[in-house]
């Protein structure tokens, strides 16, 4: 995937060189381009046949660009897409956090919706999370659907009592009465260089609660897909989300574009099939097994990689089949080690079908145990590096 | 020779407290007319949340009522002044000592016995208990002290958005007043402007620690700060109308949020586990009880005006007891949940799903 995205800089660089001068003549299309990003196909049709009759250049080349250009997308914009669309489906869904509207967004993942929707449905709170968390769980309880951004999980902390206490349990403990539609969104794990207090996961801690749904995208249709599954959904939606990926491009396919791609959650999905291990991972650690199942296929080794998702509720039947076929089986995950979601997807293959078919312990791969670290060289070594996840299969497959 | 209603006073026109005032020009009227039905409801319903809390008490010292339970005797006036100042299609929140709101909005002293025995009768179907029971815009019943206070907000939020004219009252104790989310929660309603009354139910005790004890400033109408607020008589039922319809009316109006605070006070100790004797005297508890019940007050207010007979009165006690016996009754023979229920109600609006059970061979179905 990021090859494709280093030739397609290589092609871009070459066809901007050569026909700069199309451009300072007619600053029309670069215009179109950046303008209609979200309708881009019929512009730029029209656009390429103009210019093709008009300046007699080759068609395919602008073609050959701006169709790779068009579906990549990064994360960040997949989920402010999917954001955009479902304020606009919904006139109950709105958007409330720490600098969400006028700063659009402290990531910019909220760029343009104050603009575009202003101060109801876009609202900015004070830094009182545990206040704002509280205020968004009882707009939802009173028909609003809500989506409570935390700035990052880490402050979540501070409101992790309304979200389980209050959003959580509510349905359960009404015996079915008081629903609660909300979606707590936000990004998760380490950064860089942001240290301990900032850099906690929390999918452990939020997949140990019943009556929560959490999910961890990885890629911009994971992200787009799933959230929009989140706000569509009428229960409490832990959505962890990840800085360092904000800013990936993926390419998007035909069908994630149109306004009502779901993923469903609970489902976890394969991106790369392989018969020799099965490496499972959410998040940005679905990247690093990307990287080490290539390099591992020098090796001969094929290595089945599987994007979990969503954490709660695991998707154990996707694991299981495919530990029945490889037989072997490592977990990756950023967060620290003890209780952790490793933990629990080898309890459950211990307890499952699975678990005849190993032909070797199933091991988990993770953060190092210990406060994040500040400085370069001990924030790398505290998570899972691409090396770590090698050896890590490696020291399976030999057992 | 039998009295007929058409004896009695229609209605009279009572002195009530001046309430303190804090960052507000004027307050709620200093007199209030009282109907000889609605003379007649008020003491019923009040007289019916006395009674459930006297069973209850019965009943959890016979351990059929288990876990937690936090009487509401003493304090009738206040659910039942509040909600008489609003209407059944606005909201309203409250902590733990929920029985008497329960029933003010909408719930039946059977559906909320059955809930404390935990049966499949009770109104969260046995699962919720004391703290949690749920009517239609009556979000409960929270156990976490203070958390309903945001939660409160929120829904007046939802008020604001949907543009439907209603109002959240949100209620706390002396104790929860201290919390930081209530602040947190005061500067984002007042900021916003959200249609939120947020009511103190000062009973002068929060557990066992009293006012004194916990509290810098125990003027907990001005801790709002920005927020105008009122401070007033909480055991007289016509006070706390006033107040809340003139409350109301300030948040509808769009001028934002309002502070009230209930002086009151809870004849039982904190919880059925607290005998509510160690922190406080026998001698103030009976003081209270007899200058200053909210029952006999407005009981003395009718017959001294000829709205109703002591017999009238009587009659409507004898029902009262009656619907009591019935609701225990049916609390104490009603089924308790079936083991199929156990696992509903995680999710609403979604496919069956599988739950584990106690260990792994156990695989519990759950449904929406």
């Amino acid at each position: 995937m990021y090859m494709y995205y280093g030739i397609t800089m290589v092609f871009f660089t070459v066809f901007w060189v050569c026909h700069i001068y199309i451009y300072i003549n007619n600053m029309t299309l670069f215009i179109f381009y950046h303008v209609s990003y979200q309708n881009v196909t019929p512009f730029l049709c029209i656009i390429i046949a103009l210019h093709s009759v008009e300046y007699h250049v080759l068609p395919c080349d602008i073609c050959i660009i701006n169709c790779i250009l068009l579906l990549q997308v990064t994360v960040r914009d997949a989920l402010n897409q999917a954001m955009d669309e479902e304020l606009e489906r919904d006139e109950r869904v709105f958007l409330l956090g720490e600098e969400v509207a006028q700063y659009d967004g402290a990531y910019k993942v909220s760029r343009g919706l104050w603009k575009k929707y202003g101060d109801k449905r876009i609202i900015d709170t004070p830094i009182t999370e545990m206040g704002f968390a509280g205020i968004a769980v009882g707009a939802a309880m009173a028909g609003l659907r809500p989506i409570c951004e935390f700035m990052t999980f880490n402050f979540s902390m501070q409101a992790i009592d309304q979200v389980i206490n209050s959003a959580a349990k509510t349905y359960y403990m009404s015996a079915g009465r008081q629903s609660v539609p909300i979606v707590f969104r936000g990004p998760n794990g380490a950064s860089a260089g942001v240290a301990a207090q900032h850099s906690q996961c929390f999918a452990a801690w939020y997949g140990h609660c019943p009556g929560l749904k959490v999910v961890s995208p990885w890629s911009a249709e994971d992200a787009r897909g799933l959230l929009k599954s989140a706000i569509r959904d009428d229960n409490p939606v832990v959505f962890l989300e990840n800085e360092l990926m904000y800013g990936v491009p993926f390419e998007m396919s035909e069908e994630s574009q149109s306004k009502d791609f779901l993923i469903p959650i609970g489902k976890a999905k394969i991106e790369r099939q392989g018969n020799h291990i099965t490496v499972v991972s959410h998040s940005r650690m679905v990247s690093l097994c990307l990287d080490a199942a290539a390099v591992l296929a020098k090796e001969g080794i094929e290595c089945e990689v599987i994007n979990m998702r969503t954490i709660r509720p695991l998707d154990a039947e996707a694991i299981e089949t495919s530990v029945m076929k490889t037989n072997h089986l490592i977990t990756v995950e950023g967060g620290w080690p003890q209780f952790g979601v490793g933990g629990e997807i080898l309890a459950r293959i211990m307890e499952g079908p699975a678990f005849n078919y190993l032909d070797a312990p199933a091991v988990r791969v993770t953060g190092v145990d210990i406060p994040m670290p500040y400085a370069k060289i001990l924030e790398d070594n505290s998570v899972p590096q691409i090396k770590d996840i090698i050896f890590s299969v490696k020291k399976t497959l030999n057992a | 020779y039998v009295s007929t209603y058409a004896d009695f006073t229609p209605q009279a026109t009572f002195d009530i407290k001046k309430c303190d005032l804090h960052k507000l020009e004027e307050g709620p009227p200093l007199q209030a007319v009282l109907t000889r039905e609605e003379g007649l409801q008020y003491y019923r319903t009040m007289q019916t949340i006395r009674r459930m809390e006297l069973k209850a008490d019965q009943l959890y010292k016979q351990k059929i009522i288990r876990g937690f339970c936090h009487l509401y005797d003493g304090q009738e006036a206040c659910a039942v002044g509040i909600e008489t100042g609003i209407n059944l299609s606005d909201h309203l929140i409250t902590a733990y000592r929920a029985h008497g709101y329960t029933l003010t909005r909408g719930g039946t002293v059977r559906e909320i016995m059955a809930e404390l025995t935990g049966r499949r009768g009770g109104i969260a179907k046995g699962k919720g208990g004391s703290m949690h029971m749920y009517t239609k815009h009556f979000y409960g019943g929270n156990g976490i002290v203070g958390a309903q206070v945001p939660l409160g907000a929120g829904v007046a939020l939802a008020c604001k958005y949907l543009g439907n004219n209603e109002i959240c009252v949100c209620l706390y104790g002396d104790g929860a007043a201290n919390q930081g989310q209530i602040f947190e929660t005061y500067n984002m309603a007042s900021l916003w402007k959200l249609p939120c009354i947020f009511i103190c139910e000062n009973n002068k005790y929060g557990m066992g620690t009293s006012v004194e004890r916990a509290a810098a400033s125990t003027d907990y109408y001005k801790r709002g700060d920005f927020i105008p607020g009122l401070r007033l008589d909480g055991m007289d039922v016509l006070c706390v109308r006033e107040a809340t319809k003139f409350a109301a009316e300030h948040c509808r109006s769009g001028k934002g949020p309002i502070l009230m605070e209930l002086q009151t006070y809870r004849y039982h100790g904190h919880s059925m586990s607290d005998p509510g004797v160690s922190y406080r005297t026998r001698e103030e508890i009976q003081e209270v009880r007899s200058k200053s019940d909210p029952i006999s007050m407005l009981k003395d207010r009718m017959l001294s005006n000829n709205m109703a007979s002591v017999e009238e009165l009587k009659e409507i006690d004898v029902e009262v007891r009656k619907e009591i016996e019935d609701a225990a009754q049916f609390a104490t023979t009603d089924p308790e949940p079936p083991l199929d229920d156990l696992c509903n109600h995680i999710f609403y609006n979604d496919p069956p799903m599988e739950v584990r059970g106690t260990n792994p061979w156990t695989k519990l179905k759950s449904v929406s």
